[in-house]
């Protein structure tokens, strides 16, 4: 007797949600960082999860592929965290707001 | 096509020489001005100057051979057409770049390349020195292009092409001395005022072109005058494209009303005043008249119309050129009124007759311009004629051919101009009416008087320049030009004898253009119900009164030289009337130029551009920039408040999704 299906969705949605609430909520851009990534893996559950259940190898091949794009956007997302602290001493997102008019 | 007409076949080459020549001159003159290096220039001058007027002298040489060629074929077959290639394919709009060689076509290229040539030949002594002495013999050369396919073209478009084609050659030479005072302005003006009002006449001369694509389905000459001569064209539609293509005539020949730029454009050098504002551009308007005889002798309102209007220009300009004292403003006002002659015998039917005063007129007044700018060389630049005087002892082949072109103007027979002009007066007499000829006469001892003035002031009486100038004879270069022009005058009327002297052979010029001009005759049937008896009488009385004319203007002004300045004090008002050319330029300032000016100065630039227009573009402008001034305050800059518009929309476009399937 598996794991009904629904479960790993829930749990996939419920990272997720913690995701979206740290990207949103979260001041320090690591911590922002860190719920993308979380975001990010809840996508892969439920592509690992659907991937069983149907049988079908495709889903997680493309989580690899995720997990790579994901590898790469951390290194460039850590290297710009890296050099807006060399700019303005801080990584506290709500005083970088540079992005407008 | 046989071996005996290849001439004929290679007329094309007389369009394609002067183009060549113009693109070696234009693109390297400077080039080969400045190799070399010698001080005054003039040995490039002169490799310049063989180019410039070899090209002119070859495409002579062709189309004299073409013309004897086409002179050996029997009369039917004397019309080629050599078919280049197709320009333009729409539907059914096919236009080629085609010439056609035929008698009247042989006849205006006779005229352009071999007086062309001459007047190339005169410039290289005439421009000598020059900076720019390259510059002119490429848009001389450029020129004899444009008229070429204005004269060989097969369809009203190549026509035009030329057409626009002598305009635009016409522009660049009267403001070729662009950095000189002329008059009140510069050059540039006189160049301009001639290109504005050539506009006017070839905006007549387009709507002429479209009436007739739009009632012939064509543009091909052979095309649209085959049709023409067919019934079944209502009379008004001929009316109506043959005024179009007139006021197109008048603005290129010079005709009231559009005659104002003539004048102005004596600011060129005067070999162009020559070439084009004398013996060949000016024709244009003839030529076309010519060629489309059949549409114009389907309207004979139109025709009517032409008559008057050549009447009047003649009587008009040739009163103008009796007070005048630059003797090149004379000798335009004498072109303008001798192209009302030839427009005067176009009006009448006789259109051969025309033609014939087209040329001998290039061969008199080439001669007479080219005269007046040896004077005016050897002058240094003096050109009024009160400045002149006794100049004959000093330059004596000057004012030998000078005289010869005086005399064959007013037609002194058996000069040319004797015979092209009487039988302008005899066709205005025999198809046209007693009045006609009354007042085509009367210029006529008019034209002999201001001739002979001019003569007399220039070269006969006493000096009157000032002492630092040494009048002096002209170079070879520009005096045998005057010379073969000189014999030209002389003899150039024998080809066109009346028939009232050659007995049986008849006319031998009108014999040759019969074919072209056939249809057109036979659609005017002028009946000769005149006798010769008539024909001597009137020409009698021509003779007699240019005579009278010659002598009376040199008993005033060589015997009695207070009579000329008595009488203009005496009738004061119309001198001054005559002295300000009818103030017709005064009268289109006021009438057209200023208020349009006005207009477009005080409405159309202060209003309708600077508030209406820029207004409605800043207005928008502005708008779009408040507009995003409130938007733009969406943009916080905070990426979080970012991620919460782009979760809020995933959700929404989610839920929609998800409900709506």
């Amino acid at each position: 007797m598996s794991v009904p299906i629904v479960y790993y969705l829930i749990l996939s949605a419920f990272m997720f949600i913690v995701g979206v609430a740290g990207v949103l909520t979260r001041r320090n851009a690591i911590v922002v960082f860190m719920s993308v990534e979380l975001m990010l893996n809840s996508a892969n559950l439920t592509l690992i999860t659907f991937s069983s259940f149907m049988g079908n190898p495709v889903g997680q091949l493309f989580v690899f592929f995720v997990m790579t794009v994901a590898a790469a956007e951390a290194a460039v997302g850590l290297a710009i965290i890296i050099a807006l602290f060399r700019n303005k001493q801080t990584v506290n997102i709500d005083e970088i707001n540079i992005l407008k008019w | 096509m046989t071996r005996k007409s290849f001439m004929i076949n290679l007329m094309y080459l007389t369009v394609l020489l002067p183009l060549l020549g113009f693109i070696i001159n234009g693109a390297f003159g400077s080039k080969i001005s400045a190799i070399g290096g010698s001080a005054d220039g003039r040995k490039n001058e002169k490799v310049i100057g063989i180019i410039g007027s070899g090209v002119i002298g070859l495409s002579f040489l062709i189309t004299v051979f073409a013309f004897f060629q086409t002179l050996a074929l029997p009369v039917e077959q004397r019309k080629t057409i050599i078919n280049l290639f197709t320009w333009l394919k729409v539907s059914s709009l096919d236009i080629s770049f085609a010439y056609q060689v035929d008698q009247l076509s042989l006849i205006m290229a006779l005229i352009v390349t071999g007086v062309g040539f001459i007047i190339h030949v005169y410039s290289i002594g005439y421009m000598h020195g020059d900076k720019s002495f390259w510059r002119f013999f490429a848009y001389m050369n450029l020129f004899i292009f444009a008229m070429m396919n204005l004269i060989l073209a097969d369809n009203f478009v190549l026509l035009f092409l030329g057409w626009e084609g002598v305009g635009l050659c016409s522009y660049l030479l009267i403001g070729f001395w662009y950095d000189r005072k002329f008059e009140k302005g510069t050059t540039g003006d006189a160049a301009k005022k001639a290109f504005v009002v050539n506009r006017i006449g070839d905006f007549g001369f387009l709507l002429g072109m479209f009436l007739i694509y739009l009632t012939f389905n064509s543009l091909n000459f052979s095309d649209v005058f085959t049709k023409a001569s067919s019934f079944g064209v209502p009379e008004t539609t001929f009316t109506f494209i043959a005024l179009f293509l007139f006021i197109g005539a008048t603005g290129k020949s010079a005709q009231i009303p559009l005659f104002v730029w003539l004048p102005d454009a004596m600011a060129g050098p005067t070999p162009v005043s020559a070439l084009i504002h004398a013996a060949t551009m000016v024709t244009a308007g003839v030529y076309m008249v010519a060629r489309c005889s059949i549409i114009f002798a389907s309207a004979p309102a139109i025709l009517t119309v032409v008559a008057v209007i050549g009447t009047l220009t003649a009587l008009f300009a040739a009163t103008i050129g009796v007070v005048q004292n630059d003797i090149k403003k004379v000798l335009a006002y004498s072109t303008i009124s001798q192209l009302g002659y030839m427009f005067l015998a176009m009006g009448v039917g006789a259109f051969s007759a025309g033609i014939f005063h087209v040329m001998t007129h290039a061969f008199f007044k080439a001669l007479l311009f080219l005269g007046a700018g040896s004077v005016i060389h050897s002058m240094h630049e003096e050109q009024d004629i009160q400045h002149y005087g006794g100049l004959r002892k000093h330059m004596p082949k000057t004012a030998g051919t000078f005289l010869i072109a005086a005399l064959a103007i007013s037609g002194i027979p058996p000069l040319s101009g004797f015979f092209s002009k009487d039988e302008i007066l005899w066709y205005s007499f025999a198809n046209g009416g007693f009045l006609f000829w009354l007042i085509g006469a009367l210029t006529a001892f008019i034209t002999a008087f201001y001739m002979f003035r001019l003569y007399f002031l220039t070269f006969e009486g006493k000096e009157r320049f000032k002492h630092d100038k040494h009048p002096h004879e002209s170079p070879g270069v520009m005096t045998i030009p005057l010379i073969i022009l000189a014999i030209l005058s002389a003899i150039g009327g024998f080809i066109g004898i009346p028939e009232l002297f050659s007995g049986e052979h008849g006319n031998i010029f009108e014999g040759w253009l019969e074919p072209v001009f056939a249809n057109a005759e036979r659609k005017l049937m002028f009946y000769g119900m005149h006798t010769h008896f008539e024909e001597i009488l009137l020409m009698t009385i021509s003779v007699v009164g240019v005579i009278a004319s010659i002598y009376f203007v040199r008993y005033i002004y060589l015997k009695k030289p207070s009579i000329a300045n008595n009488t203009a004090k005496k009738f004061k008002s119309i001198y001054n009337l005559l002295w300000n050319k009818y103030f017709v330029d005064e009268i289109y300032d006021a009438t057209v130029i200023n208020p349009v000016v006005k207009t477009s100065d005080s409405f159309l630039w202060k209003i309708a551009d600077n508030k209406i227009i820029d207004g409605l573009v800043n207005g928008i402008a502005s708008l779009i920039g408040s507009t995003s001034g409130i938007i733009r305050k969406i943009q916080t800059g905070v990426a979080q408040s970012y991620a919460v518009i782009m979760m809020v929309g995933i959700a929404a476009a989610l839920f929609w999704i998800i409900f709506s399937l």
